[in-house]
Formats: C-alpha cells, structure tokens, sequence
C-alpha cells in the first residue's frame, strides 16, 4: 500500500485504469471458461472492445483536448473499410491469420489517421462550436463518400469504382471475382469471427498506452495547456495548430483501428451504420464518463453498450425503459448521494482532474 | 424527490442485471421454438411489426388445431445489422430452434452468417438480397430475391406495353432499392424500354423529391419507377400532386404499406400499381381466411409483408408435417436444421397466400409467379 501511497495521482489514475482493464478482461474470461457467459453476451464482446476504444479516443479530443468532435464515427468506417478491404486482399498473401488481423488494424488506423489530418487541417483552425458543426458535416460526408465506393477482387488484384449505375458488375471483375465493399449494401463478405476477444482486449491495452503516454507527455501538456488557455499558451510559444493536429490524427487513427476490429465482428457492415448518431453515442460515453476520465468513458461505454441488450426482456417496452435509464444515470450522477459516492471513489482513485487542481 | 429517482433507478439497475445474468429460459416442452428479428421500432417499424402480427396468426392457428405446438419470439433490431446479431444471440439464448431470420435485408445479411455459422434453419419472410442467401444452404427466402422483382417489372412493364417514356428515381444508399433498380436497368435495356430519366436520393435528402420529380417532368416521362420503401414514395405522389404532374407509378414490395403510412391521403395513391406475391382482395379461401382473421384481430388489412410472415410459419410448419415425425421438438437446433434443409431441397410444395406451388432452389431462393396490383378506391386489386 505503501507504494500506492508514494505514486503520483495521475499514476494512480492510470494505473486504475489498466486494472479496470485488465480485471474485467479476466472475470470475462474466468466466466467464459465456466461456461456463465451468455450467447447475448459473448457477442456483445467484441462490439465493447470496439466502442471502448471510441470512447477513450473521443475522450483525447473532447476531454483533453477540449474540442467538440462530432464526426468521429467517420473515422470509425474510415477504418472499418480500409481495414477490411486490406485483411480480405491480402488473404493469399499472408496466410496467418493472426498478422493478418495486425496490418489490417494498422491499415486502419493509418487511412483513418491521415483522413483525420486532413480534416484535422482546416478544422482545427476553428473554434468553439464551429468546430463541432465541420466534424459533423465531414463525418457526413464521409459516410456518403463509402456509399458509392465498389471494391471488388479477382485473381487480376483489385478494381474499384465509384458512383456506378449498374453497381458491381461494371467492374467487370474476371476469374475468381469476390466482391469486398458493394456501395450501399457495404462490406460483404468479411470473413468474421477471426477476432477473438482477447485481441480485442490487446487493442485496447495498445490504445490505453498510447493515449496515455501522449497525455501525459510534453505534447499532451502542451494540449492542455491550449485548452484551459489558448492565448496564455499561444504566448508562451505553443503551436496550436501542431499540437492539436497530434491529439486528432491519434484520436483518429485509434477510431479507426476500433472500427477494423469492430467490422472483423460482423458479416456486414454499411457505411450508413456509422451516422451521426453513432458520432453521438460515442459523444454520451465520453460525457457520461465525466469528460476528463478514461476509466469513466470505458465503464460508460460498456454500461451503455450492454444494458439495450440486456433490457430486451421488456420487449416493445425496451426503448423507453432504456430511454429513461439514461436520464434518471445523467441526473443521477449530478444528484447528491451519488456524488458523495462518486466523492468516495474519486479519494481512493485520484483522476488528472485533481492534479491540474494542485 | 431525488431519493425517489435514486431508489427507481438502483431499482431497475438490479433488475437489469438479475434479467442479464440469472433466468436461464425453459426447455421447449413440446414447443417448436421459432424466433426472428425484424424492425419493431424506428422507420422501418411498420414492415417489422407486419411480419410479426402475420406471423403470430400463423402460430395461433397452428396451436389452436392441437397438433405440433410452435411458440414465437420476435426480438428488435432497429433495421440496424450490429442490433440484429445482438437479437438474433439473445433468441439463441432463448433457445430458438428454428429462425425467421430478419425483416429487412442489411440485418438479414448479418443474421444469416451467424445462422449458417450456427447450422441453424433460418427462413426469411421479406429480407430480399441475394447476399442474404448465396452461399449459405440453410437460409432460405419467403419473397423474391432483388434481382427478380427488378427483372420481373421490367418484364411486366414490357409484356403489358404500360409505358412508353419511362423514369426511375431510386435510393442510391439503400442496399434493397439500388439492388432492384440494377438488374430493372439491365432487363429494361434488353427488352428495349426507354429510361428517360434516371435520378437518385439518399436518407438524408429524402424529405424534397423536387429536382428529381423535374427532372422526370421536364424529360417526358410519362411513366414513373419506385424502387423504394413507401414513406419516400408516399412524399413523391404529394409532390407530384402538388406541381399537377400525373405520370403512372409502378412500384415493387416495398410500396406495399403505403395504405396504412399514417397521415397519408390514400386518394394520392389512386392508380398506383406495385409488383407484389400478395394481394388482400384475392378470392381463394386461404387469402380469405387469413385477410379476415387478421383483420378481426388488429383491425387492418394485411400487406405482403404480413402475409410473408404468416406464410413463412406455415411453410415451416408444412415441412415439419412433411417430415413425418422426423423432426421433433426435443431435437437441437443443428439436427432440425439438416432435416429442414433437405425437405425444402427436394419436393417440398408449399401453398400458401404469397402464392401457390410455392417452392425453393438449392440457393434458398424462391420460384412462384408475382402479382401485379392497383390501387383502386383506397383499396389493393389485382390486375
């Protein structure tokens, strides 16, 4: 204990956010192996992994950065896309499945990272609520710009399209044709069920580390310090737009490593699945969590993923019970019993709230 | 107060989480377990809750003549895939034995995988992508296949010389209207019909059909194709009205419902024609029988899509009596799923009130002959 006592409280914080990690990585385990996991459950695994990772990315940027983004499930389907186009072509190439699902992550995050520095660019030189309306609009447009792509494979490599009026059979694919993203009927074909949770889990850890380390680095200071002031910042010699284009492109590209992983889960997916009110989910993670905290956004995200699910029971009555859960857990975590409660915890964990407090 | 809201909400927390861990459901006793998913909430609701009144009459009936027992179970998908697979787990929980797969066609993509991975018999009313059924020999569909209700207008269009100019205004982000504006194109190319207008809408611009209707007008078209579920529609037959543009509409399943769309001037819709396996004014008793009860029993006419609900239980049903005892309740749901497979691969006939002498490819893809309706004082009647 000791040596919890001697750590710094921003060490404390991440440290609990491993263990948060970590611990419910292992009480799923220990339950799938005693066979109490549910079929609704084990398929609800890798989703959470997923929307975790858009929760502490979108985290780096609302909370950290303290920009409104509205577009981040853009960068989800930038990912998922690019991801799965690389994983099915390079099926022949690489044969293991296991490297295979690593570059198409990466793949991922790269295509996401670099739409997030061009769109980073011009947006991140607005302010306010400006920004948030641009996010809005590109994640829009992104969504619409993969509903015209066809990306289809033969023996040949592969041929893409965009905007064609007789769909896929324009590309005239030859001898051993598979078609990969079918404009709006999305990615087809994605070999699913090659992810497993515990790779999903390792992503996580990955995204965690990263985040964590840019945060409390030079660069993540730097990034705080342009959001609690920008002009005293400014006036200390603090490039703006460098520093907040470092923070995007990485809340970007891990956005889209978490929309390969999540498209690695399903048959299908469809570009009008990663709308604005995906953005917006996300949006509530974030803000549920309590804006600043990582381990916050990850309960959240779990807690909102899993509980429609979990809610079905109640049949057509499921939405509103839902609907009415989320404002009773809004209002109730700024009501008093449940802030000495959250009083209580935040002593025993210490979030980088405090620490900028001391 | 606020003690008040804290106790609901611990409260219903606790309940959540006894519902998510605990209540491990009963075996079937009897029963054949059949679930589906579909869209019972959000803008695709009314195909969803359609499917799932036809197919609650089936199971009723069925039940009532004391033979072989079904019980049904729909579940939520929201028309969203990533919901779907999260119904379709939570029916596995339930220990569905045999599916009715989705509703729609993105869900139905998803939902199929899983239940081919699963080896569970899963047969779809109304999800009608081809992708829902290449490739995987266990799913089977209700209704045509895209590419058919393409090919078939385009047929019946021709065959019946309904049009001279035509125009087409389709929904390019929608997987099921791109899917039969596509082999409409190609079929309508061979049989030398005249597109004179070809215009596009998204969800998100399709509130104002202004530029298209335009288009369409300024073009000639005396003739207008509707590939696309009926909310848009119902907004195009308005706008239409609106500038005194009158074209004839023809238009595929997805028009159906278009009857009941609430707030609807069903007067806009007079002389509409759509393709569809089903029409509710037909005289055989089995359309009868099912067009009255469904009506004592929610009090509307039923569309196709309740119709391919109502005869996907049935044909189920058929080929459970078919298999002559074979296939039993107490079975998994693996072991139901070969029998199933290889009734509805061989001579399996199925009538019912989507059609007679319904049966089925080794794709899972239907073969029966479409009807073509008009709408005539507010009313379907076949042409």
């Amino acid at each position: 204990m000791n040596l919890l006592k001697n750590l710094s409280s921003t060490a404390k914080s991440n440290f609990f956010t491993y263990a948060l990690i970590v611990g419910g990585y292992i009480v799923i385990q220990i339950l799938s192996l005693t066979g109490g996991l549910t079929y609704s459950l084990q398929g609800l695994l890798i989703p959470v992994c997923a929307w975790i990772i858009m929760a502490i990315s979108l985290t780096l940027t609302v909370g950290i950065m303290g920009d409104l983004s509205l577009g981040h499930a853009g960068f989800m389907s930038v990912g998922a896309f690019s991801g799965i186009i690389a994983l099915i072509s390079l099926e022949a190439v690489i044969p293991l499945v296991g490297l295979r699902v690593i570059i198409a992550m990466l793949t991922g995050a790269l295509c996401a990272g670099f739409v997030g520095v061009l769109v980073g660019i011009p947006v991140l030189r607005l302010r306010g609520d400006y920004i948030a309306i641009v996010t809005l609009a590109f994640g829009e447009i992104i969504k619409n710009i993969f509903t015209c792509i066809y990306v289809g494979m033969d023996n040949a490599g592969l041929h893409f399209g965009f905007l064609l009026s007789s769909g896929i059979s324009e590309l005239n694919l030859g001898e051993g044709a598979r078609a990969i993203v079918d404009g709006p009927q999305g990615l087809l074909n994605i070999p699913n069920k090659i992810v497993t949770f515990s790779m999903g889990f390792i992503l996580i850890l990955a995204a965690l580390f990263i985040i964590l380390n840019l945060v409390n680095s030079r660069a993540g200071r730097a990034i705080m310090a342009l959001r609690d002031n920008r002009i005293a910042a400014e006036s200390v010699g603090i490039p703006v737009t460098k520093y907040k284009l470092i923070a995007f492109a990485v809340s970007a590209a891990l956005a889209g490593a978490a929309g390969t992983l999540f498209a690695m889960n399903f048959s299908t997916v469809v570009a009008s699945q990663f709308n604005y009110l995906a953005s917006i989910q996300v949006l509530v993670f974030v803000v549920l969590g309590g804006l600043k905290n990582f381990w916050g956004a990850i309960i959240a995200a779990v807690l909102l993923t899993v509980l429609p699910e979990s809610l079905r029971f109640l049949d057509e009555y499921r939405l509103l019970i839902y609907g009415i859960l989320l404002v009773l857990v809004m209002h109730g975590t700024y009501s008093n019993i449940i802030h000495k409660l959250l009083n209580f915890f935040r002593s025993l964990f210490p979030t980088p709230d405090k620490l900028e407090k001391q | 107060m606020k003690k008040v809201i804290i106790m609901a909400l611990v409260l219903l927390l606790a309940v959540t989480l006894v519902a998510c861990t605990g209540a491990e459901p009963k075996a079937g006793g009897g029963a054949f377990k059949i679930g589906g998913t579909g869209p019972l909430t959000g803008g695709a609701a009314i195909y969803g809750n359609s499917v799932k009144q036809g197919a609650e009459l089936a199971v009723a009936e069925i039940n009532a003549l004391e033979g072989i027992q079904l019980q049904l179970r729909y579940q939520d998908d929201e028309h969203n895939a990533e919901k779907a697979v999260n119904a379709y787990n939570a029916l596995k929980d339930w220990k569905m034995q045999i599916s009715l797969s989705s509703v729609t066609t993105t869900p139905g993509i998803a939902t199929s995988k899983e239940s081919f991975d699963d080896r569970m018999f899963g047969l779809t009313p109304s999800a009608s992508s081809t992708a829902v059924t290449e490739g995987k020999d266990n799913i089977f569909q209700m209704c045509f296949a895209d590419p058919n209700q393409g090919s078939a207008s385009a047929q019946y269009i021709s065959n019946n010389n309904l049009a001279t100019k035509i125009a087409v205004i389709y929904k390019n982000d929608d997987a099921y209207s791109k899917g039969i504006y596509e082999t409409f194109e190609i079929t309508a190319k061979e049989l030398a019909l005249e597109i004179v207008s070809i215009t596009t809408f998204t969800e998100d611009s399709q509130t104002d059909f202004s530029v298209q209707i335009t288009d369409a007008q300024s073009k000639g078209a005396d003739f207008i194709f509707l590939p696309m579920y009926y909310t848009p529609a119902s907004l195009i037959f308005k706008q239409c009205d609106t500038i005194g543009y009158r074209p004839k509409f023809f238009g595929v399943d997805g028009m159906d419902g278009i009857l009941t769309l609430e707030g609807f001037d069903i007067g806009l819709a007079e002389g509409v024609m759509l393709l569809t396996p089903f029409s509710a004014d037909a005289t055989d008793p089995l359309t009868k029988n099912f067009v009255t009860k469904y009506n004592e029993k929610y009090g509307e006419i039923p569309n196709q899509f309740a119709a391919g609900g109502y005869d996907s239980v049935y044909a189920i049903y058929k080929a459970i009596l078919a298999s002559d005892g074979d296939i039993a309740p107490t079975m998994g749901h693996a072991e139901i799923c070969e029998k199933l497979i290889a009734i509805f691969n061989g001579n399996f006939v199925f009538d019912g009130v989507t059609g007679t002498g319904v049966s089925w490819d080794s794709n899972g893809q239907v073969s029966k002959d479409p009807k073509a309706v008009v709408i005539k004082n507010g009313e379907y009647v076949g042409m």
